[in-house]
């Protein structure tokens, strides 16, 4: 009986040790950065960039839906530093008084047409009503920036209606390039970005007119809770820098047109 | 009708569809399988046991990827049918259901595997010594004396079936009418800061649920009262 309880009052300690080992280094975490997905490539290349700049510097990125972040910033997530693959969702942030500072616009998207079983470099909007494409994948308009971009230009283009039947959503434009790489969708209007990703490397594609549609503004915010760290503004002003504008343009960004 | 859309309704109609399809389907298909599993001496059975489980291991996206790679058509199975000119399964409801069928496979296999180990084969002996066929044999020794794990079996996954998001997404792509189903609407609801639609979509999907499964345990209460007299 004296043993037993020798023994849960140790694996108490033990317990009890861990958590405080854990808190201990909650005090020196690292900056975050939480960027979407579809950042996903290029935001890798910036920060290591950034790290050989600044070799003491302590940073680091996580991904996911832009929305997902954002939700999660709202309700305390631990990060220093947003980057949305639009502008809204920073700026409700902002709104919600959950930014320090203001929305800085950072790179513009574009969007392309890509399939996996021909070149659809020589192909046009107006071709995806042929019967050989018979699902057109998209990212889901309703949420989706890339996808609400591809809906405007499909009806800039008068395509909407004769298009919608073959339509598929993704739940992002991730899924949406997914549904095209299994074949299971002959072709998907997607963002250029994602054309630069490494298992990319060598597609063709057709890059879709940008007067279309709406620009495809990306923005990006220092949350309040990184509103104090050194490394989270030295970020942001990296990301003014030719270095970091350079690396954007190669992942197939464009500059925001401008304020 | 009770601020639901249309498009809310038919992605609850679709949902419901889908789970008592893909639990029917199962529940037949699966007899037989935990039936060999509870009963075999053979060693591969840990094997296909350990099978059985891997849907559990994957993430739902994942399996709904490699699924839209295996039904499209470009793969093994979509490609087999189109060529015999069917068409493959990728974005269609048929798609969906072998792929809620493959997700719910566990938790389907399982329950019926230990209720026929708890079982024994001493109740069929007993029956074919009394001359009951094998058809008769299954209906009134088998089937009532697992009811306990049918229903589990059945219940979980029905259950399943409705909160089945991320294979379902990926397999069906979203098409309203055809493959959206409510969980898909619910997320692309609350994705939209709709919070309003995905409230009252949410509580209606959770109401049926509720209603439904409170049903089916009245129902095995009843007969529970019925199967002990003599």
């Amino acid at each position: 009986m004296q043993a037993i309880f020798k023994r849960l009052l140790m694996s108490v300690a033990a317990l009890g040790m861990s958590l405080a080992l854990t808190m201990a280094q909650a005090e020196q975490e690292p900056t975050r950065i939480a960027a979407a997905a579809s950042l996903r490539a290029v935001m890798d290349e910036l920060v290591a960039t950034y790290r050989t700049q600044h070799p003491a510097a302590s940073l680091e990125a996580v991904y996911g839906a832009s929305g997902s972040l954002r939700a999660q910033i709202e309700n305390g997530a631990p990060f220093d530093l947003f980057f949305s693959a639009d502008m809204a969702f920073p700026q409700a942030l902002e709104a919600g008084g959950h930014a320090a500072g203001d929305v800085t616009p950072y790179a513009e998207g574009r969007l392309v047409l890509w399939s996996e079983d021909i070149d659809a470099s020589t192909l046009t909007l107006g071709e995806l009503a042929d019967a050989r494409f018979r699902r057109i994948a998209i990212a889901n308009p309703r949420h989706a920036p890339y996808g609400a971009r591809a809906e405007e230009a499909l009806r800039a283009s008068g395509l909407w209606q004769t298009l919608e039947p073959k339509l598929v959503f993704g739940e992002n434009i991730g899924q949406a390039l997914q549904m095209v790489h299994s074949g299971a969708a002959n072709v998907g209007i997607l963002a250029l970005a994602q054309m630069h990703a490494s298992s990319m490397r060598g597609s063709t594609f057709h890059l879709i007119d940008s007067s279309l549609h709406q620009p495809l503004e990306n923005g990006f915010i220092i949350t309040r809770r990184g509103g104090d760290d050194p490394t989270a503004r030295g970020f942001a002003d990296f990301m003014q820098s030719p270095e970091a504008q350079r690396i954007l343009e190669a992942y197939g960004f464009s500059m925001p047109r401008g304020d | 009708m009770l601020g639901l859309t249309s498009s809310d309704w038919e992605a609850l109609r679709l949902t419901l569809r889908l789970a008592l399809i893909s639990t029917g389907l199962l529940l037949v298909l699966c007899l037989p399988l935990a039936w060999w599993l509870a009963h075999t001496q053979r060693r591969i059975k840990v094997v296909i046991e350990a099978l059985v489980a891997l849907p559990l291991v994957l993430p739902p996206t994942v399996i709904g990827f490699y699924l839209l790679i295996l039904l499209g058509p470009r793969g093994v199975v979509g490609g087999t049918l189109e060529r015999l000119g069917v068409g493959h399964l990728a974005f269609t409801f048929t798609g969906l259901v072998i792929g809620s069928m493959i997700y719910s496979l566990p938790f389907v296999v399982q329950p019926l595997q230990n209720a026929f180990q708890a079982m024994g084969r001493r109740p069929l002996e007993v029956a074919a010594t009394l001359r009951a066929g094998p058809f008769d044999r299954l209906l009134s020794v088998v089937l009532p004396l697992s009811r306990q794990g049918l229903l589990t079996a059945a219940v979980l996954s029905f259950a399943h079936t409705l909160g089945e998001f991320g294979v379902l997404l990926m397999i069906g792509g979203g098409i309203p009418g055809q493959t959206q189903v409510a969980s898909i609407a619910i997320y692309s609801h609350v994705e939209a800061l709709d919070y309003a639609s995905a409230h009252r979509l949410s509580l209606f999907l959770m109401l049926v649920a509720f209603t439904l499964l409170t049903c089916i345990y009245a129902l095995n209460r009843r007969f529970k009262v019925v199967g002990v007299m003599p």
